[in-house]
């Protein structure tokens, strides 16, 4: 046996070679705390962002966004395009190519019939697939062979980029929810819990609304990741004592939207243990402004365009009053790191960012003051400006929610003080972004003068998101209150513009209409925005490899973290 | 008494049916929607395909007379085929499915139970334990120094709210001293000495908050009642037969002291299954509490529905426990 010492020196030198790169589970346990608790790992059943995420450490598309808004391939060799043929020049398919030797992480390989299979899953009409979106206009799905998937999309798609890509769209294995499809989708508990993926860990153990356990996935495609062995995903709380565990007890190693007042965030991250990771996505914090009547008296035809608003249809009032609002105050009183001054609907990616708009960047009152002056907007002996016997008194409504209510007084308080009379209101969350067309306090109906709140889009093309600010997109009783343009906007120009949006490829051309969209929105009077918000996460100073990404999940490279001492 | 209890459990029936139906239909009417969590990106057609998928798309009574179904028959059958391994008829029955996780609301139930039991349950049990001396001595001795500091002690106990008194502990204990976990482990298996250890410092800190506010309940309770009692012409006659102080009060007048005392307690084990939901909100419990708060805010009505008729099922039980531990501790109260 006189080999054997050799081997066992070959051996080590072997292991000391990797240990360089630390090897495949070699940094112990990952604590991460999500105080929305995870309910399910399957993105196509899920309610939200925790379970989407939770999910994104198993199930992978065939390609992800990173930190900055661009394609990585992540199943796929190679993102297609035109250029390289991938994507057909009348637009109207899209070819993928699965990377070879994929394995799920039972073992059996992944195929092009996986991800056809993934698209019939969401597509099911009794599924209630809260992802269906991201194959709008698909017509077909098919396994040109086994490492080959080619989608068609029912016209001209020159953002072809939807199904597949991003954390809400992953590729599930077609052997374990073949019997789950459509309205069988409920009844497998085991698959939608514990799905078989391809991402660096797999599910050991679910407790829904609690924690999930999952452990290195021996199949995973590179070899010498992710460098942690299990990862423990704990659930339930409050944001501010989730910030806690990682910024002062070092409990944990990551924590998810510490959503805390930034002087509470700013006491804890004293204790050195920690710090706060942000990046900024899509999401803006707007006010809506109502361009048709509220007034109960008008009955069944309140907030439809049969009746403009008797003042806020005038462009100089709501720019005065977007002029009146000091955005940097909001966004240290309410969001700290998580928030930045925005003036525009779309404010991100960068190349898709107006420059236009900046001069609502600073409060400018006398300039608010003066623009209603012009207008013809007198004060009044109340302190209230008014024109025609038409006085400036508006209803400013909003979902319950502490910054969203403390936001509400700072610009009542502004608006005050030029001369315009604000009653405010908040509706809990629940029924406002209910979209019930029973309740009169939804969004949609808008029976109000003014509303807040925040919304944003996925990935990174907007399309779609300004496509909700066409004409036909208005909420009327005719479609049930339900669309996208809440404010009631309506211009040929921009419905024009945006179909034109439809048919260009080439992102430059996409980026130039978008703005030019942008801008016309900004400037119709309609809107007003206050705040691009990030999103914000506590991570321990012992935690290496987080690059935070607005664009996809935030544990999107969770196969890179690692421990650092 | 045995036809008492027999009347007073067919009487629970009817009861707990009209329950049943006013917390359906309560919660039914409330706002709100299992799709009002969504992103806003999510379009309107697919919020109406998730709710029909769920079976909101059916009128209310279908909905009530499904889950009457589901609840009363289909999970008991289920229960007992997992106890006994027995099949009974096909074996695929629909079973009252939460929204938010998608899976059996009972599965979920089951799985909760045992942190509920262990955290609140023991806290119960230790706070009856603290009350009962507690109110014994300081009725015996009225207004001296340890009833003064019994009382100091329960009204902290009472007019502290958990939510202050749960994060002063983690403050002290966990941020500052750095000894016991703020976060409960639910995965932690007790398996020898050590993870023993871990167990019962991850159990310290909710324990105490819950025991110290149940605790300034009972003891105040017990030294009423013990109040009443001492100045009874009985335990004079026992004192006159020249009884030792020590039989007087343990024997003859703590029995009967704790006739009310076994009451309340009684009755408040219900609460227990409850779940303390602010406790086991801060220190990530996750018993049945944070399953209850987790789905109401998330609209998961099955989940809600049940849950709280669960509760509604304890509560008339041990309404009725206690009304016979009454008879039976106190012969002149007979229900006949």
């Amino acid at each position: 046996m006189h080999f054997r010492p050799i081997l066992l020196g070959a051996a080590a030198s072997a292991l000391c070679a990797t240990a360089a790169f630390a090897e495949r589970g070699s940094d112990g346990q990952l604590n991460i705390l999500y105080w929305q608790a995870v309910s399910i790992m399957t993105p196509y059943l899920s309610n939200g962002t925790k379970d989407v995420e939770a999910a994104s450490l198993v199930l992978e598309p065939l390609a992800r966004f990173d930190e900055k808004g661009d394609m990585v391939p992540y199943l796929a060799q190679e993102i297609p395009t035109l250029e390289n043929g991938g994507v057909s020049e009348d637009l109207t398919t899209i070819t993928w190519k699965l990377k070879e030797g994929l394995l799920w992480s039972d073992g059996t390989p992944v195929t092009a019939e996986d991800a056809v299979f993934s698209w019939q899953y969401c597509t099911h009409p009794e599924g209630g697939c809260a992802q269906s979106p991201n194959y709008g206009d698909v017509t077909n799905v098919e396994a040109v062979d086994p490492q080959t998937i080619k989608v068609t999309f029912g016209g001209p798609r020159p953002y072809p980029y939807g199904p597949f890509v991003g954390a809400q769209s992953p590729v599930i294995q077609k052997a374990q929810f073949a019997n789950c499809l459509g309205a069988n989708a409920p009844t497998c508990t085991e698959a939608n819990t514990k799905p078989i993926g391809t991402g660096p860990f797999k599910v050991v153990d679910f407790k829904a609304n609690d924690v999930v356990v999952l452990d290195v996935n021996p199949n995973y495609r590179d070899p010498v990741k992710p460098a942690f062995a299990n990862v423990i995903l704990k659930g339930g709380g409050d944001p501010a004592s989730a910030a806690r565990s990682v910024l002062e007890t070092g409990e944990f190693d990551y924590a998810w939207n510490p959503q805390v007042e930034p002087e509470i965030l700013a006491q804890m991250l004293a204790a050195g243990k920690g710090e706060l990771v942000s990046a900024f996505g899509t999401l803006v914090e707007r006010i809506l402004v109502n361009q048709t009547d509220p007034d109960p008296a008008l009955g069944d035809e309140r907030s439809t365009t049969k009746h403009p608003h008797p003042f806020l249809t005038d462009p100089n009032v709501s720019k005065a009053l977007s002029l009146a609002i000091d955005r940097e105050i909001l966004v240290e009183t309410g969001y700290g790191e998580a928030g930045r001054v925005t003036c525009n609907l779309v404010p991100a990616p960068e190349i898709n960012a107006s420059k236009n708009n900046d001069w609502c960047k600073k409060q400018d009152m006398a300039q608010a003051a003066k623009l209603l002056d012009d207008a013809g907007w007198t004060m009044g002996s109340d302190g209230v400006r008014a024109k025609d016997g038409k006085r400036l008194s508006v209803l400013y409504q909003t979902s319950t929610n502490s910054v969203r209510q403390a936001a509400q007084a700072l610009v009542k308080q502004w608006w005050n003080e030029l001369g315009v009379e604000v009653e405010l209101r908040n509706i809990d969350a629940a029924v406002f972004f209910g979209a019930d067309p029973g309740s009169p306090d939804t969004l949609q109906k808008f029976y109000a003068d003014i509303e807040m709140f925040a919304n944003n889009f996925d990935g990174t093309d907007p399309e779609k998101y300004l496509g909700d600010w066409i004409c036909a997109e208005i909420p009327r009783p005719e479609t049930q209150w339900q669309g996208g343009n809440h404010p009631r906007m309506c211009s040929e120009e921009y419905d024009e513009l945006h179909a034109q949006l439809g048919r260009v490829a080439g992102a430059e051309k996409r980026a130039e209409i978008a703005i030019k969209l942008n801008d016309m929105i900004v400037n119709s009077g309609s809107f007003i925005p206050l705040v691009h918000r990030g999103r914000v996460s506590a991570k321990s100073n012992a935690l290496g490899g987080v690059i935070m990404n607005p664009w996809d999940s935030e544990l999107w490279n969770a196969a890179d973290w690692h421990r650092v001492q | 008494m045995f036809a008492y209890t027999i009347r007073r459990l067919l009487f629970a029936i009817p009861t707990l049916i009209v329950i049943s139906f006013i917390i359906f239909a309560l919660l039914d009417l409330s706002p709100g929607d299992p799709t009002s969590n969504l992103p806003l990106t999510i379009p309107a057609e697919v919020r109406e395909q998730i709710r029909v998928s769920l079976g909101l798309g059916e009128p209310f009574h279908v909905r009530y007379l499904k889950w009457m179904q589901q609840f009363f028959v289909n999970e008991p059958l289920n229960v007992i085929e997992g106890l006994t391994g027995w099949t009974i008829g096909d074996g695929d029955r629909m079973r009252v499915i939460s929204w938010q996780t998608r899976s059996p609301v009972v599965d979920l139930i089951v799985q909760r139970l045992p942190q509920t039991l262990w955290v609140v349950g023991l806290s119960y049990i230790v706070s009856v334990l603290i009350a009962i001396p507690i109110g014994v001595v300081s009725a015996y001795k009225q207004y001296s120094w340890f009833d003064q500091f019994g009382t100091l002690f329960s009204m902290i106990g009472f007019s502290v709210p958990t939510f202050f008194m749960g994060l002063v502990l983690i403050v002290i204990f966990s941020v500052k001293l750095q000894w016991l976990p703020s976060i409960y482990d639910t995965n932690l298996r007790v398996t020898d000495l050590q993870t023993f250890w871990m167990q019962v410092k991850q159990m310290i800190m909710p324990v105490t908050v819950l025991a110290l506010f149940n605790a300034s309940q009972i003891s105040r309770f017990m030294r009423a009642s013990m109040l009443d009692n001492l100045s009874q012409d009985y335990a004079r006659t026992a004192r006159a037969k020249g009884m030792s102080e020590r039989v007087v009060v343990l024997v003859h007048v703590l029995r009967n002291s704790l006739i009310p005392v076994v009451t309340v307690i009684a009755l408040g084990i219900p609460h227990i299954f409850g779940g303390a939901i602010i406790t086991e909100q801060i220190f990530r419990v996750n018993g049945l509490g944070q399953l209850l708060i987790t789905g109401i805010q998330g609209a998961d009505l099955p989940l809600v529905q049940t849950l709280t008729f669960i509760f509604a099922v304890l509560i008339v039980l041990f309404n009725l426990i206690a009304d016979i531990l009454y008879g039976l501790l106190d012969p002149r109260i007979r229900y006949e």
